[in-house]
């Protein structure tokens, strides 16, 4: 869904600069009813360069610490070492600069949630700054932008998880930031409210340059809408290019994924073999093969004896999922297609 | 106080994105620390306009706004629910007092234990589950002074317990014969109680380690408040009657008290709402402070 337009027209400036940033939670010792927690890493010497314009993913599994590295991007937490620089602004040093610079939508909305949707629009806004008149008219604008005006009037708390998550977009929105930083922000919104997401952040990108950073554990929106994405893993950076960049990794891949009637036959010598290299999860398999290899796969299975006991079979180009695996990222089920 | 000329220099210098490019290729390169022209920025000053923050009065009153609004969606049943307990306490308590001091002091105690009620225990709760559930965070992204989110809720917290103050004000005088003529000190007696103890629930609320333990705090300020504010000081034992003392409600209950007389003694009641006054001050300096601290971890 992002426009390639934007993407041509980006400059290649750094807008954000994060150096070996660093951040232990120390261990917690148990208390009745909550275990003791060893000491974690949240942040283990990320560094990430974010350019003007680009909209730049955060990919992983939850603990990754996209959260925290967010945190300490928007000023929320302190790094225990580690330098940001947020458009030649040091915001370990002066983390109150932040929300001058960055428009932040969080995954909580618990500040608004008594608020009417126009009332947490223009409040919000006016808390960026904005005069009483031009909050109105920001509001009015974002609302209209993003079809909100017909539920303006009604509280935050009574709409769906969709409607209050791009209520709250909204009111990110009011009060114009040179960078956005958005924490899952579609979670829970049907597609039409998705596309009035990214429309609006390619608008304020063709328009004003606008840098968005996103944090997303949703590999097919990371796949379609991010211009770079970095992987995160256990608090480390395991990987950052473009998701066509990072797909070339396992480029020589296909992805067959094989659904068996009941079981698998495994008396038929091919399948005996295949299941080798399968991961199975009931009756489905899935399984990373070289091209030759997947045309034997799909050959053997079609035909014969193997096919009678077969349900249904995909192939397809590795996704972001298949390089976030090949990478050694274990946590698969963090990941979300969707 | 941060940067201020800083910053100001900033606004002046860089006007388009093109320094910030060469800024950032700067730090690409790893060569980041030179300092030019005297900025704070290891950049050497080539950043970025900040946007202006949000000053403190249209700010304050953004917040106060909004939360006023939530009133309609959320509080009303709580508000019913503060008149009504004291409304009733004061029917109970007419079986027990029969006149004199003690049934002003009741009279006096039921009304500012509406104010206990809303802006010491509900708001402390409100602080308490903002923190927990992460919404502390909306503010502290946003360029608003930490005064004016506390005052602003602290304030509309105070506001819901005018009406209800109001009513048990005088439903009380009806139901003790007390004259009616000086009830305006209230206009004096709800924003100066409603500082002290919005303040003080607001302070709990942020300093409060668990959610649950912000709510309890509330509970435990109210109660004090119920108890130590209706009921006859006169028979108290020594020790709580210290503790009264402490209370800052106590001070509310006295001035409005007081004011039941023929002629009141309007220094002794100006003193006492001047102790409510310093204490709304102390306390919600306490809170801004708080709200800062939980603000940012």
């Amino acid at each position: 869904m992002s426009t390639g337009t934007a993407q041509a027209q980006t400059a290649t400036g750094t807008v954000c600069a994060v150096r070996d940033l660093v951040k232990t939670y120390p261990a917690a010792r148990g208390r009745r009813g909550a275990p003791a927690t060893p000491e974690v890493r949240a942040t283990d010497g990320i560094s990430l360069d974010v350019r003007r314009g680009e909209i730049f993913g955060l990919l992983g599994p939850n603990g990754a610490g996209k959260s925290t590295l967010v945190r300490q991007l928007t000023g929320l937490m302190r790094p225990d070492s580690g330098s940001v620089e947020m458009l030649g602004h040091d915001l370990v040093r002066h983390p109150e600069r932040a929300s001058r610079l960055i428009g932040y939508l969080g995954q909580e909305s618990t500040a608004l949630d008594e608020l009417t949707v126009s009332l947490a629009a223009e409040t919000t806004g006016r808390l960026r700054g904005l005069a009483v008149r031009e909050a109105r008219a920001a509001r009015d604008a974002v609302l209209e932008e993003l079809g909100l005006t017909d539920i303006a009037a009604r509280p935050l708390k009574k709409l769906s998880g969709g409607q209050r998550r791009l209520a709250c977009f909204a009111a990110t929105l009011v009060g114009e930031r040179p960078v956005l930083i958005l924490d899952e922000p579609t979670t829970g919104m049907d597609p039409v409210a998705r596309r009035a997401v990214w429309a609006a952040v390619d608008r304020r990108r063709a328009e004003h340059g606008t840098t968005v950073l996103l944090v997303t554990h949703n590999v097919i929106e990371a796949e379609t809408v991010l211009d770079r994405v970095a992987v995160l893993e256990r608090g480390k950076v395991i990987a950052c290019d473009t998701p066509t960049g990072l797909k070339e990794r396992v480029a020589g891949e296909v992805r067959v994924e094989l659904v068996w009637r009941d079981r698998a036959p495994l008396d038929v010598p091919e399948v005996a073999v295949l299941r080798q290299s399968a991961q199975e999860s009931g009756r489905r398999w899935v399984l990373r093969l070289g091209p030759d290899e997947a045309r034997a796969a799909v050959a053997a299975v079609t035909g014969g004896a193997a096919f009678a006991a077969l349900d249904d079979f995909t192939l397809a180009t590795p996704s972001l999922e298949d390089v976030y695996l090949a990478l050694g990222g274990d946590a698969t089920q963090g990941l979300v297609k969707a | 106080m941060y940067g201020r000329a800083g910053t100001e220099r900033e606004r002046h210098q860089v006007t388009s994105i093109v320094p910030a490019e060469a800024a950032g290729a700067r730090t690409t390169a790893g060569s980041g620390s030179a300092a030019e022209g005297g900025t704070e920025d290891r950049t050497g000053g080539v950043a970025a306009p900040l946007a202006p923050r949000a000053r403190l009065f249209p700010s304050l009153a953004a917040v106060y706004r909004a939360q006023l609004s939530r009133a309609r969606v959320a509080r009303i049943p709580l508000l019913f629910v503060a008149t009504f307990q004291s409304v009733g306490i004061m029917i109970l308590m007419r079986g027990v007092v029969d006149g004199g001091s003690e049934a002003r002091a009741v009279v006096a105690g039921s009304s500012v234990l509406v104010v206990a009620f809303v802006a010491l225990n509900l708001l402390a709760q409100y602080f308490g589950q903002l923190r927990a559930g992460g919404g502390l965070d909306h503010y502290a992204t946003l360029p608003v002074p930490p005064a004016a989110v506390v005052l602003g809720a602290a304030g509309a917290y105070a506001s819901f317990t005018v009406p209800g103050t109001i009513v048990t004000a005088v439903t009380g005088s009806v139901l003790f014969q007390l004259p009616m003529t000086h009830l305006w000190v209230l206009v004096a007696v709800i924003p100066l109680a409603g500082a002290a103890l919005s303040g003080l629930g607001a302070a709990l609320g942020l300093l409060a380690p668990r959610q649950e333990l912000a709510t309890l705090l509330g509970q435990l300020g109210m109660s004090a408040a119920l108890l130590l504010g209706v009921l006859p000081a006169g028979r108290m034992p020594a020790p709580i009657g210290w503790a009264r003392d402490l209370l800052p409600s106590t001070y509310g209950v006295e001035a409005l008290s007081r004011s039941f007389d023929a002629h009141p003694d309007w220094a002794v009641v100006v003193l006492d709402l001047a102790v409510c006054a310093v204490v709304g001050v102390l306390s919600l300096a306490v809170a801004t402070w708080a709200y800062r601290r939980a603000a940012v971890r």
